[in-house]
């Protein structure tokens, strides 16, 4: 049996822990992030490598869920074209909120080397997103490391989602981008 | 003066060409006779026009009109059972047609012979989708990319683009980059045509910088927090100290032997 040591000295004597709900909450859900299991080229390998067992996603509390309404993060990875573009963000309009984006590898952030007419220039342009991960391909570690960004990122903002700010990105009209 | 752009051929060139360059070419040989070949050109008859051998593979040109009969035959009597390619190249700035080709193998013999044509800007023609299965997508994706209307095919659609798609990206008057609809299809899809003003334009320029947009860059030496208002005013440049580590300080034991 597990032995929980109580400071007594520190919590006036009770067996208690103070905190807040918005540490209490953010607690939660930053350790219990569940992407959606969604791959859309190569980066998606690099993905289902980070969920396999010798990079272990799980041990995060990172679980890949079959269904948008069960997840709350999306990973973008890999090239999004322009006839997949509605079909994503159908899937992002599915999840329930709390959610949050990262975008994996540099095709999803900016369409990479596919500078052309068919391919999305940035997945930002159709759905906000919280976290940018450059590579090509970004390795399963680099993406460990963004979900440990995302989790720091969460633990900070409030647990009213409301009074977190989306991506606010100023574009080139001058006019402020908000994409909810 | 306005730079000259020809509207016929939009795709991006090579910024220099060396004058005294000769485009390589396959040399062309006849075919001989009593060879596989010369049986293939016997069964074909008049509907053979200009024919010839490139690297070991035969090229008949044929008129479009004659494209079923001519793939029935080849087919059937001569035993060229697969299909394996089937498409067109752009030469309408040339001379406002296309030139369709189907790639054809006998897997009895291991020959292959290339079916050539020149159609018409506008001409539609014959589906030998009957005969070959795999020309059911061939000729779908001929349809999008070039927009060459297939008579008697049983579902053509487009195949790559999106089914609202506008216009045919293989065509050389199509850009790269792709035309007013393509750089705004995904936001007059998901968001409407409002939206353009709010999310702007794409971002062709890979090395774009914007010293002014402190979210997305920061200068060195005049950093200011995420956001905020760009400032001409220097910062200091602190350095850490852990980052500069000096590997060389402790001297290793093979060394010490050498000196």
């Amino acid at each position: 049996m597990a032995q929980h040591q109580v400071n007594y000295a520190s919590s006036a004597g009770l067996p208690i822990a103070l905190t807040s709900v918005d540490k209490l909450v953010n607690w939660g859900r930053s350790n219990s992030l569940w992407p959606l299991t969604y791959g859309l080229a190569c980066c998606a390998i690099e993905m289902m490598a980070s969920g396999a067992s010798r990079y272990d996603f799980d041990r995060m509390g990172t679980i890949f869920r079959a269904s948008p309404r069960q997840a709350d993060v999306m990973i973008l990875a890999g090239t999004l074209s322009k006839k997949h573009s509605e079909f994503a963000r159908r899937l992002y309009d599915q999840m329930t909120e709390p959610k949050w984006v990262i975008s994996m590898g540099s095709c999803a952030n900016t369409g990479g080397m596919f500078n052309t007419y068919a391919t999305v220039q940035g997945v930002d342009r159709i759905i906000p997103v919280d976290i940018y991960l450059p590579g090509c391909a970004p390795r399963p570690e680099t993406l460990q490391y963004a979900m440990m960004m995302l989790q720091k990122k969460i633990r900070r903002e409030s647990a009213d989602m409301k009074k977190n700010t989306k991506q606010d990105l100023t574009t080139q009209t001058g006019k402020r981008a908000r994409l909810i | 003066m306005r730079k000259y752009v020809p509207k016929d051929n939009v795709q991006g060139k090579a910024y220099y060409t060396d004058r005294f360059h000769v485009v390589p070419s396959v040399p062309r040989e006849k075919v001989e006779a009593g060879s596989h070949f010369e049986e293939v050109l016997t069964a074909l008859g008049a509907d053979a026009k200009e024919n010839y051998i490139e690297i070991g593979q035969l090229v008949v040109h044929i008129n479009p009109e004659d494209n079923f009969k001519v793939m029935k035959t080849l087919k059937e009597t001569c035993g060229y059972t697969q299909c394996s390619e089937q498409s067109a190249v752009d030469y309408l700035a040339k001379d406002n047609a296309f030139e369709l080709f189907w790639q054809l193998l006998n897997v009895t013999v291991a020959k292959r012979v290339r079916v050539v044509c020149r159609l018409a800007n506008g001409a539609a023609i014959e589906s030998v989708q009957p005969l070959f299965r795999s020309a059911n997508f061939a000729e779908r994706e001929m349809f999008d990319m070039f927009g060459i209307k297939v008579n008697n095919h049983p579902y053509l659609k487009r195949i790559l683009m999106p089914d609202d798609w506008e216009g045919h990206p293989l065509l050389k008057t199509y850009p790269l980059h792709g035309d007013e609809f393509a750089s705004w299809y995904e936001v007059d899809k998901i968001f409407g045509k409002e939206y353009r003003d709010i999310i702007g334009p794409e971002n062709r320029d890979p090395a774009k910088v914007d010293v002014k947009d402190t979210k997305r860059f920061s200068r060195v030496g005049y950093e200011v927090p995420f956001g905020a208002e760009y400032s001409e005013e220097e910062q200091d440049i602190e350095y850490s100290e852990t980052v500069l580590v000096n590997y060389n300080k402790k001297e290793s034991k093979q060394l010490d032997e050498r000196r």
